[in-house]
């Protein structure tokens, strides 16, 4: 009983306190409470950056972030998930979100190109391009039907190579995850993915001349309950401070 | 007291309101994917050759997993229900452990086992060049990885409740101890066998998250219908409904065929 009677003003000093400073906040253009935020998987590590710049900027804001599959995320979005920004790696699973209904348009903000990863052993013994279109390699690739897996088979097309797959997998996590457990010699996965996997990968460039790149647009969601603080998250990823952040993954300028 | 005959061949509502909400909840989601399914175009998602191709591979691989369960999975269940041996009990939480894990853990865990980097896998490739993963092989071990528990679960419980008085008479007539098991212990627990082979089957058709991680997902080798139908979601979710409607129409097919079969087989 004692420890309670203690207790209730502590919280109602903390609950004033938090009235006031949601109060302040509002005051200053409505940025304040809570957004979720849907973004690419390849986006997981500048996103969750931005987002705790973001809380740290605007006092009284909470960023929730939900990664995966843009086609994944699109679809729930369109199911009717409570998401206030979506940021999809293609501009394909942005325009079903649009189509729908779900967001007036959206702005790009982020390029990525490929680059083929392969064990730190080299099993395969490639060093080049060229090389996944060698007879014993065994390569990992992303379906077609999603981004990773149509920016691939640009790239091969460029390189007027004919690449057979051991595997076709669902999304570019998956194929890093072949390349980092040494089940297939080489997977094509993003620029960003290889940076990312620090040493458990080595990355083989892809030349400029033959390599292909895909889009990242960005969008509040129609219907978001905070659309003020959705906006202020956006303006972020689109700023120089934003820009910088995603040039460290490796990501190009839109 | 004339109502008291009736009143007991009505269910008691303390287990019909439960029973009703249970029953929804496992029906009502098959219902959503029946209203949403674009019937006209059923029939062209079964004439595509991939989808026949996903639905072969998915067919043939869950029977043959069956199989094997059946030709592992019995004799593992009678160890478990009949073994007298110290930590049998540890043995037994063992086999129900690819129950409880996530399967992508389940296809993970194969990878580390049987993949080109693994226990046993390196072994393989080094001495004589095979390499599961990313065969229809692979397929079959994923599906008899997580499918079999379930067969063993219900045969070793059957085994466990039968009667040891039959298996004892047969022996002390002079029957051998596989005899005994053949001719007296098999037929009794045949209704638990059936239950556990069909369970066995259906989950190994569904099997998802340890097949894409450990066999991969290329068409007519390793992609089955659940992969199929994941596949479908990313571009065409309507056609990912009719897709899955497809697997449940055949699974059922096969399963209400199968039992009349057995169930007519048993009562004779």
């Amino acid at each position: 009983m004692k420890r309670l009677a203690l207790l209730l003003p502590a919280l109602l000093v903390v609950a004033l306190l938090g009235g006031c400073g949601a109060g302040g906040q509002s005051g200053g253009g409505g940025v304040h409470g809570s957004i979720r935020v849907f973004a690419a998987a390849s986006l997981t590590g500048s996103f969750t950056a931005l987002a705790r710049q973001f809380e740290h900027q605007h006092p009284g804001t909470t960023v929730q972030l939900s990664f995966g599959a843009s086609s994944d995320l699109a679809e729930q979005i369109d199911n009717g998930a409570p998401a206030d920004v979506f940021a999809s790696a293609s501009p394909t699973n942005m325009r079903q979100v649009v189509q729908a209904g779900n967001a007036e348009g959206s702005k790009p903000f982020a390029s990525n190109t490929m680059e083929v990863a392969v064990p730190p052993a080299n099993p395969g013994h490639v060093h080049r391009l060229a090389d996944l279109a060698r007879k014993g390699v065994k390569v990992a690739l992303c379906q077609p039907q999603v981004p990773c897996g149509a920016v691939a088979r640009e790239v091969f097309d460029n390189a007027g190579l004919t690449v057979h797959p051991v595997t076709e997998e669902v999304d570019v996590k998956s194929v890093l995850t072949k390349v980092t457990l040494g089940e297939v010699d080489a997977g094509v996965v993003y620029v960003t993915d290889v940076r990312a996997a620090g040493r458990q990968v080595t990355g083989v460039p892809i030349p400029a001349g033959v390599n292909a790149s895909t889009q990242y647009p960005i969008t509040v969601v129609r219907g978001s309950d905070n659309g003020a603080t959705a906006r202020a998250f956006e303006q972020l990823v689109l700023s120089a401070q934003g820009q910088r952040e995603l040039a460290k993954a490796g990501f190009g300028r839109p | 007291m004339t109502g008291a005959p009736r009143a007991r061949r009505r269910t008691p509502w303390p287990l019909a309101a439960p029973a009703i909400l249970g029953l929804a909840l496992l029906v009502l989601p098959l219902v959503g994917l029946l209203v949403r399914t674009p019937w006209r175009d059923l029939v062209g998602v079964l004439g595509q050759a991939e989808v026949l191709d996903a639905l072969r591979l998915s067919l043939g691989c869950a029977t043959i997993a069956t199989a094997i369960a059946l030709v592992l999975g019995v004799p593992l269940a009678w160890v478990l229900a009949r073994s007298q041996a110290r930590g049998i009990a540890l043995l037994r939480s063992l086999v129900t452990l690819p129950l409880v894990l996530p399967p992508v853990v389940g296809g993970v865990a194969l990878l580390f086992a049987f993949g080109r980097t693994g226990l046993l896998g390196r072994w393989l490739d080094s001495w004589f060049g095979i390499t599961i993963p990313f065969t229809t092989a692979a397929v079959v071990l994923a599906e008899t990885f997580v499918a079999m528990p379930f067969l063993v679960v219900t045969v070793e419980g059957a085994l466990r409740a039968a009667d040891q008085g039959y298996d004892e008479a047969a022996a002390t007539l002079g029957a051998s101890r596989l005899t005994v098991f053949r001719r007296v212990t098999l037929p009794l627990v045949r209704p638990s066998l059936v239950a556990g082979a069909v369970l066995c089957w259906a989950r190994a058709l569904g099997e998802f998250g340890a097949t894409i991680t450990f066999a991969g997902n290329l068409q007519g080798v390793t992609r089955t219908m659940p992969l199929e139908v994941y596949l479908a979601m990313q571009t065409d979710p309507v056609a990912a409904t009719a897709l899955s409607l497809v697997l449940l129409l055949v699974s059922v097919v096969v399963l209400v065929g199968l039992r009349d079969r057995w169930l007519s087989a048993g009562a004779r």
